[in-house]
């Protein structure tokens, strides 16, 4: 092997003192194609953002890939506050909301629970931990169509129930509602992952520490609030990451459990803005409200980026 | 290990008599344990329980508990491409054939090819990693939104090409049933190949130095070294990324809708989206929970060995 290689050597050395050397050239050709790849991944969104600023007459009549001549904001204030979402047009603003009022209590319930999970099943172990993690670990992974009908089944009975209470009670404590409803479904099927981060992450921390606060007479709880969440910060801000990208960008139980109404999260209502088929489709809108719908998570993306993908890592790569 | 330590705690006051409070703080551990463990057990188990059991009724508009056998299975399998109307799910098992071979392939080709040349040392990583990533923060609807428009033929790539004076370039897939598929191989490559770039870089940061240096001084040439040593090292990223792509592409959904609406006449539907419209959509809840099972199959052959491993590799 060795003695093929040695004369390719030799020919590189020698080149290196002519004009333009193998090395360079192959500096130029890796640059080269890193360049042409971050083109291929900047494109859709480019054009999409270029397209959001443009009248439809110029897209009409224009380049897809050239700026704006006159930029315009409209595009964004109608996909915010006018465009139609099937039959209601009020814009995009309210399934936004929507959206904010899910994940933000999804993303603390479930981060939260996996947390908790995580301190019991590495420093309070018991006979069978394993299998209660390996049982709750696999859920993460099953296709959601396998569980999507049941759920829609009980959701309905619980609404039904809801509307009961409503008539004796006066309140019907939140059953039926589509919001609270896909709030349960993500914290039901996220705790798997949260449980998964949070556990991976207290195994490495010493149980030395547990130990000495025990004998101290520290209770559960104590050494939990105490000791493991000041120093959970870094897991934290990872799990609240995945967490918030992943209900956020959620479609499937979106469409299944609040698929039509005033309470459909921004993926379902983005999907009808764009498949709505009455009158011109205004293209500049569409891409707007797109850009709107990728924008929180975009932003997540770039302020923390590096906890991101730490997030997809410790998702990918158990152990 | 630590139920050890619980135990001589709980000894040193209380030797005389546990108390119930006693007996409640050495048992705090399970009892926050099982509200997640017992929610797990129920919609996730159960719920696959459940979902069997309808797969086995005569289940239409509403669920039917009534056991009719295995009429769905023979209805899905039993339903050609030579019947009529041909076969929605032998359209949607091709298409996840041809979807998850070409997507799971070229994400990896591609991962491990600009992994490699981000290796370099080169200048300006910082910039492109994060662009190279960012699509897998997007939501699929969101990364079909963008492909819809990008590959439009009236209004996308191919009308730009043709404003440029290439006239004669023909680019129509999204609207052709024989080829729509492959847009949605176009998309999910997008969103997902950075992150599979993320994961053969960290493997490739791993590798110990020593080694590369020690194969230089032995003459390997730099295709030798990478094809010879540094692939075959990486081979636990493979598998964990061969993971992770297998499990986006079986439960791709939101990527079909959004890029292609089904296609024309269903022709770019995936098990999922045919589980969704049999279910929701067309009152047929048997067959479409027959679906389900079978793609839950899938996922079980494929997952359960993995963690299975996973977990057994470290024993504590």
């Amino acid at each position: 092997m060795s003695a093929i290689a040695t004369p390719a050597r030799q020919t590189a050395s020698r080149q290196n003192s002519g004009g333009l050397s193998t090395k360079t050239i192959n500096r130029i050709v890796i640059y080269g194609l890193l360049a042409l790849f971050a083109l291929f991944y900047l494109m859709p969104l480019f054009v999409m953002l270029v397209t959001s600023f443009k009248t439809m007459d110029e897209i009409q009549n224009g380049n897809m890939l050239a700026l704006p001549k006159a930029p315009t904001f409209d595009p964004w204030l109608k996909a915010w506050g006018e465009t139609c979402v099937g039959l209601t047009c009020a814009g995009i603003k309210g399934y936004f909301w929507n959206s904010i009022k899910m994940v933000v209590p999804a993303v603390l319930i479930s981060t939260m629970l996996g947390a908790l999970n995580g301190y019991v099943l590495t420093k309070w172990r018991f006979r069978g931990a394993t299998l209660v993690f390996g049982l709750m670990l696999f859920a993460c992974f099953i296709p959601f169509q396998s569980v999507l009908l049941p759920m829609a089944t009980i959701l309905g009975s619980l609404g039904r129930f809801g509307v009961s209470l409503q008539n004796s009670v006066g309140t019907s404590f939140g059953l039926g509602n589509p919001t609270v409803n896909l709030v349960f479904v993500h914290v039901v099927y996220g705790i798997g992952f949260t449980t998964l981060f949070f556990r991976n992450y207290y195994e490495a921390f010493p149980n030395e520490l547990i130990k000495a606060a025990q004998v101290d007479g520290a209770s559960f709880f104590q050494i939990f609030r105490r000791i493991m969440l000041p120093n959970s910060m870094p897991i934290f801000v990872v799990t609240v990451i995945y967490q918030f990208t992943n209900i956020w960008n959620d479609f499937l139980f979106a469409s299944a459990y609040a698929g039509t109404g005033d309470a459909m999260p921004m993926t379902v209502a983005l999907n009808n803005v764009v498949n709505t088929s009455t009158g011109v489709v205004e293209y500049n809108v569409n891409m707007a409200a797109a850009m709107i719908a990728a924008l929180p998570t975009l932003i997540v993306y770039v302020v923390a980026g590096r906890y991101f993908v730490r997030g997809l890592m410790a998702g990918a790569v158990k152990g | 290990m630590s139920t050890v330590a619980t135990t001589q705690i709980k000894l040193t006051p209380e030797r005389s008599r546990p108390t119930v409070r006693a007996r409640l703080q050495d048992a705090l551990p399970k009892i926050v344990l099982a509200p997640s463990f017992a929610i797990t057990i129920v919609f996730v188990y159960g719920f696959i329980l459940w979902t069997i059991y309808l797969s086995f009724t005569n289940s239409k508009t509403f669920p039917s508990y009534v056991i009719t056998g295995s009429r769905a299975y023979q209805r899905l399998w039993g339903w050609t491409f030579d019947t009529d109307p041909p076969s929605s799910w032998y359209t949607s098992i091709t298409n996840m054939g041809i979807f998850g071979f070409l997507y799971i392939l070229i994400c990896l080709a591609l991962g491990l090819f600009l992994a490699i040349l981000l290796d370099q040392k080169i200048r300006g990583e910082g910039v492109l990693r994060p662009i190279y990533l960012y699509p897998m923060a997007l939501s699929f609807i969101v990364t079909g939104v963008a492909w819809k428009w990008f590959l439009d033929p009236g209004l996308g790539l191919e009308q730009t090409l043709h404003q440029w004076g290439w006239t004669s370039f023909h680019f129509d897939w999204i609207k052709n049933k024989d080829f729509v598929i492959y847009t949605v191989v176009i998309a999910g490559v997008w969103q997902a190949s950075g992150f599979i770039m993320a994961m053969f870089l960290a493997g490739l940061r791993g590798i110990d130095g020593e080694i590369m240096k020690a194969a230089q001084i032995d003459g390997a040439t730099t295709f030798q070294l990478y094809r010879r040593i540094v692939i075959p090292l990486l081979r636990p990223i493979f598998l964990s990324a061969f993971i992770v792509l297998a499990h986006l592409a079986i439960k791709s959904y939101d990527l079909v809708v959004a890029l292609t609406s089904g296609g024309p006449g269903g022709s770019a539907w995936l098990p999922s989206n045919f589980m969704y419209e049999y279910t929701f959509k067309r009152n047929e809840m048997a067959v479409g929970s027959a679906s389900a099972v079978i793609m839950l199959m899938t996922i079980v052959a494929i997952i359960v060995p993995y963690l299975y491993s996973e977990l057994r590799e470290k024993p504590r």
